[in-house]
């Protein structure tokens, strides 16, 4: 078997019976099949939490697509992740009105209390810390989600309350 | 004032389900529609409404539903209603509302939106991290279609209808209506060149008409009510209630439902309870973060489209964001630069390279770095990236209209971080 052939086969093999019948029930209602390509990254997505390299290929062979033009769909969207991230991703709103209502010092206090920046994950691998934009529940700023769940009004206490059990010394990495 | 879109939303914010829609007048319009009105009735009553579009940029509805071909006039296969629920606009938090706590009421509207123009599969797409309105909406599409009003044969009347609720993967240039369309089709969110327009050539090249939330939530009522009784809704020029916002350093942030041409200073000081102790009003984005600024001498307008454009801004969203005195206005425009730099696609030049260059110049103010002629540069840049035709969609001349109306009206601003070398509000804004 040569490389090329090998790759093939393994690709054939990355992707879970339950994530191509979930593909196949998108390919049912569109014309041809790249346009699934981005239902196609969230149901992948939401099983592994990210988009690997090997996942990336294996869908853009499945919809007969190049994986270039898939990796262009894929670094496009905000919510489609390129690298591993914690159980849960924070979604911080840092717009406008957030702004005003003092988010630079909340990220601040995370960043204090989970050892963490932009971009990165705890060493635990709980959480990953990622800016949104404006999340449209601007009258409760400033407001972040966690995982699914929007929380408003956050102040340094509710930070504190949220990450009970983090300590400040558990370092980031990317 | 008579409540319309929020007639089902109570103190309690307890969402809607279907029983209590119906209780309260509910599925109504359709009911009347699908009995007594042709397609052609529909139209021809949103059009008499003069219902304009809620999203921002406040188009005729019934004009824009007039081109989609109809009949004989159009070849056969699909045509779309979509439904633009991907509220991202900075500083916009209405269509969440609605959405949330009454998701038959613009479904309902979808239904008789999708009849008018013949269509016979519809799309919400709503952005991702609208978890809460996701659920609900795809809780609200099966009551429907357990109860006939989707899918084939709706009440016995022939027509038949999907509906598909489609989160976004999240970018803000999706809510342009041709960037989310290339969205739908599973592509990178780049607006398409128009001609051909979306309600010839849309989704899959089929006739497709895009509509905001609020505006597709006030359809039922207009079929049911009728044009002469929205048309007395508002107070002002234009017809029927608005969901005005109000976000920023104000005593009761939130959003109402108020009749359009409600003027500006009721919103603010009424409903908003004007601004926190020790705080005074500075300026405001009447509709969000892609329009200008406006000051005091403009608190007695209307907040009525036309009205609002002539005094230099947009009405846009309708959700308004103030800057009091104590918070830094160039630290505002830069949040705001620095968000529409982030969220350009990067298909043409003007935008992909030239508001990351404003966000640097803006920076370098900030930081107390700033040389006096990075004001000229900015004046250069604004006339350059600002001007319609220079750039592909108008999400880089929404950026400029922030930062231009900021140079005329906080001119002073500007030049005490460039003289002062620092930025003067520091001591007082704790960033």
């Amino acid at each position: 078997m040569n490389d090329a052939q090998m790759i093939q086969t393994d690709l054939d093999s990355v992707l879970s019976a339950e994530e191509l019948r979930e593909i196949d029930a998108e390919l049912s209602h569109v014309p041809y099949k790249s346009g699934a390509a981005i239902d196609a990254l969230k149901i992948v997505q939401a099983r592994r939490g990210w988009i690997s390299d090997q996942c990336l290929q294996a869908i853009a062979k499945y919809l007969d697509m190049s994986a270039e033009e898939l990796e262009g769909i894929a670094t496009f969207y905000n919510l489609i992740y390129r690298r591993p991230v914690g159980k849960k991703v924070i979604l911080f709103c840092d717009s406008v009105s957030c702004w005003i209502c003092g988010c630079d010092s909340i990220k601040q206090k995370i960043t204090d209390v989970l050892g963490v920046d932009y971009g990165q994950t705890t060493e635990d691998n709980e959480y990953s810390l990622i800016p949104v934009p404006c999340l449209g529940a601007c009258d409760r700023a400033p407001v972040m989600m966690v995982g699914d769940d929007l929380v408003t009004h956050i102040d340094e206490a509710k930070i504190d309350e949220l990450f009970a059990d983090k300590t400040n010394n558990s370092g980031g990495n990317t | 004032m008579e409540k319309v879109l929020t007639r089902n939303i109570g103190a309690d914010l307890k969402p809607t389900g279907l029983n209590a829609y119906e209780a309260n007048g509910g599925y109504q319009g359709l009911r009347k529609a699908l009995a007594e009105l042709s397609p052609k009735d529909c139209q021809d009553v949103i059009s008499a409404s003069n219902l304009r579009g809620r999203g921002g940029a406040g188009f005729p509805t019934g004009m824009k539903w007039s081109f989609v071909p109809m009949g004989d006039r159009c070849t056969p296969g699909h045509k779309y209603l979509v439904c633009n629920a991907d509220e991202m606009e900075p500083g916009a938090f209405k269509d969440r509302l609605l959405m949330e706590y009454d998701p038959h009421q613009l479904i309902e509207g979808m239904i008789l939106s999708a009849y008018t123009i013949g269509a016979d599969i519809s799309y919400i797409f709503i952005r991702g991290e609208y978890v809460v309105a996701i659920q609900r909406l795809r809780d609200a599409l099966a009551e429907c279609y357990a109860a006939g009003y989707l899918g084939d044969n709706i009440l016995g009347s022939g027509f038949s209808l999907k509906m598909y609720v489609h989160p976004s993967a999240g970018r803000y240039i999706c809510g342009e209506e041709t960037a989310l369309i290339n969205a739908l089709e599973g592509k990178r969110a780049n607006p398409r060149a128009k001609p051909p327009f979306p309600q010839v050539s849309g989704l899959w090249g089929r006739p497709t008409i895009v509509n905001n939330v609020e505006t597709l939530c006030n359809i039922s009522h207009i079929i049911y009510r009728g044009a002469d009784w929205f048309n007395s809704l508002g107070v002002g020029e234009d017809s029927g209630t608005k969901m005005f916002g109000v976000s920023g350093r104000v005593k009761n942030p939130g959003c109402w439902e108020l009749p359009m041409g409600t003027p500006i200073r009721e919103i603010i000081e009424d409903h908003a309870g004007g601004m926190q102790e020790g705080l005074q009003l500075k300026g405001f984005l009447p509709g969000g973060g892609s329009t200008d600024f406006l000051t005091h001498e403009h608190l007695d307008l209307a907040m009525d489209y036309n009205v609002i454009g002539k005094a230099g801004s947009r009405m846009g969203t309708g959700t308004m964001i103030i800057l009091d005195d104590q918070t830094c206005p160039v630290g505002m425009v830069l949040n705001l630069i620095r968000f529409f730099a982030h969220e350009s696609c990067g298909f043409c030049t003007p935008c992909r390279d030239g508001l990351p260059w404003s966000r640097q110049v803006l920076e370098d103010i900030e930081s107390g770095h700033g040389q006096a002629e990075d004001l000229e540069t900015l004046a250069y840049q604004i006339g350059y990236i600002g001007a319609i035709g220079n750039t592909h969609c108008a999400l880089a001349p929404g950026a400029m209209e922030p930062l231009q109306s900021a140079l005329k009206y906080f001119r002073d601003d500007f030049d005490r971080h460039i003289s002062g070398g620092c930025c003067p509000y520091h001591t007082t804004r704790g960033a």
